[in-house]
């Protein structure tokens, strides 16, 4: 008994963790735009945006059991160890992309982290593939696509209106209105979001028989979810903002509000039409919709191929990594100490490397100079980074799992050995 | 592999139609509060908006439930 207690303490730190690199992760998404149009000072951008995810953990009451979304085969009962590895992958790969200043998806790295965990411990059978094409690869194609076409209209017929209007009498309407629209995809994204965090560690509860099958989430785990994704969001992943904000493309006032007003029109629109698609993609494609809706907007397609990299990798690249991760926390109590151990080396390492350039809210918009100076080197040590997180814990499995060598994930700081296949 | 088309064409048409129509009503709420003095551009500026601020709060109350 006394083992499972921890293990489930394990699980619902390790939950709380990922749901702050989630709110972390996805401050860009509702705020980037705001912030590098000037709507909103950066700190006052934050904050109100992690306010509202608060109150978004707190607004809907249904919390779903089926984390995976039927990816993964729960009917046997999801193992802890299972969901302990698929929430390490979503962290690190939450991590490296933060890094790297890409926004990517959470959601998706928490299901590539789930499906690899799941492979890892159960085999293939376990794992839907329909279900991954249906649920994640079909919405991560559309997602840009609609809210790209719906924001790039609207830009092109805003700017249309206000031709012959002053910019400087517009410009404060603009700000208001992007705000409105920007609060909308923050509370949207605290319910949906914290829900999933809320999700995991019901679910381990039940796991653990702690709580009854059936029962409502105790409300210390719908208070410290909704605290810890709106604690994310408040600290802000300055990173992405810049990316999101700045680097797709220069935003001016009606561009910002009218991707804002689109993606939250596709947020909603897609999660109340069934067909759901994920903030992130939806956000990166309404900007570059309404980059490409401005006459001489550009669209720094650099920026916007490394995304889409990103993208493609969430899936896989968690996968790698909880399916080491799910390996090695198979081996009993002392693999799991061993996974939470080189789980913690990796993210303190990432930490320190990002302190060495950080990005904040004095700095958060001004990128220009460096980005375009630094592309080619960019990509490079994107690939080079992103590589060997994934590698990491699988060598230190595969070989010897009992040597469990501490120094695997340090990785990230030596280039990769191997060529990539992007 | 089923993909549900319907679901799919119907967040693209709502998406798009309301995205472009919001953003037109508003930018016209904008110009319209803009140009100084004029009574009737004002009074449209107004309804403009108070149609925009319904969509949000349609918007509030579809998160809520």
């Amino acid at each position: 008994m006394e083992h499972i207690t921890l293990l489930i303490g394990i699980v619902i730190v390790t939950a709380l963790v990922f749901d702050f690199t989630n709110g972390f992760h996805d401050t860009a998404n509702a705020m980037a735009t705001t912030i590098s149009t000037g709507a909103l000072k950066p700190k006052t951008a934050v904050a109100m945006s992690a306010g509202l995810n608060l109150v978004g953990a707190f607004i809907s009451v249904e919390v779903a059991l089926t984390i995976s979304k039927g990816i993964i085969d729960e009917s046997a009962g999801v193992q802890p160890e299972v969901i302990f590895a698929g929430l390490v992958g979503a962290i690190l790969w939450n991590l490296v992309t933060w890094y790297l200043g890409l926004p990517s998806s959470s959601s998706h790295a928490l299901m590539g982290g789930l499906i690899g965990a799941t492979v890892a411990s159960v085999g293939l059978s376990g794992v839907n593939g329909d279900a991954v094409a249906e649920k994640v690869l079909i919405p991560a194609i559309a997602a840009p696509v609609v809210a790209g076409i719906a924001a790039l209209l609207a830009t092109r017929l805003t700017y249309r209106i206000g031709r012959d209007a002053d910019p400087k009498a517009t410009a404060k309407g603009y700000r208001a209105g992007q705000i409105a629209s920007a609060g909308l995809v923050s509370l949207a994204h605290g319910t949906n979001d914290a829900q999933k965090t809320m999700g995991v560690i019901t679910l381990a509860l039940v796991t653990g028989k702690v709580i009854a099958p059936d029962a409502d989430p105790p409300l210390w785990v719908i208070v410290s979810a909704g605290l810890a994704i709106a604690l994310g969001t408040f600290i802000g992943g300055w990173r992405i903002i810049r990316t999101m904000g700045k680097g797709i493309t220069d935003i001016q006032p009606p561009q910002g509000f009218a991707a804002q007003t689109g993606a939250a029109t596709v947020i909603l629109a897609s999660s109340h039409l069934g067909f759901s698609l994920s903030t992130t993609h939806v956000v990166s494609g309404s900007v570059m919709g309404a980059g490409l809706g401005r006459k001489g907007g550009v669209i720094r397609w650099s920026t916007a191929g490394r995304m889409l990299v990103a993208w493609a990798l969430t899936l896989p690249a968690a996968g790698l990594v909880a399916a080491g991760a799910a390996l090695l926390a198979d081996q009993g109590d002392w693999g799991v100490g061993v996974v939470a151990a080189l789980a913690a080396a990796a993210c303190a390492t990432i930490w320190v490397a990002a302190r060495r350039k950080p990005v904040d809210h004095t700095n958060v918009n001004e990128v220009e100079a460096e980005a375009e100076a630094e592309a080619p080197g960019v990509v490079t040590t994107a690939i080079a980074a992103v590589t060997p997180p994934p590698a990491g814990p699988l060598t230190a499995t595969i070989p010897a799992p009992a040597a469990a060598p501490a120094p695997a994930p340090v990785a990230p700081a030596a280039p990769a050995a191997q060529p990539t296949t992007l | 592999m089923s993909i549900d088309w319907a679901a799919l064409g119907s967040v693209f048409g709502v998406s798009l139609a309301v995205t472009v129509g919001l953003v037109g009503l508003f930018s016209l709420g904008i110009v319209g509060l803009a140009k100084e003095g004029a009574t009737v551009a004002r009074t449209g500026a107004y309804a403009a908006f108070a149609l925009c601020a319904a969509a949000v709060a349609y918007g509030i109350f579809l998160i809520v439930n």
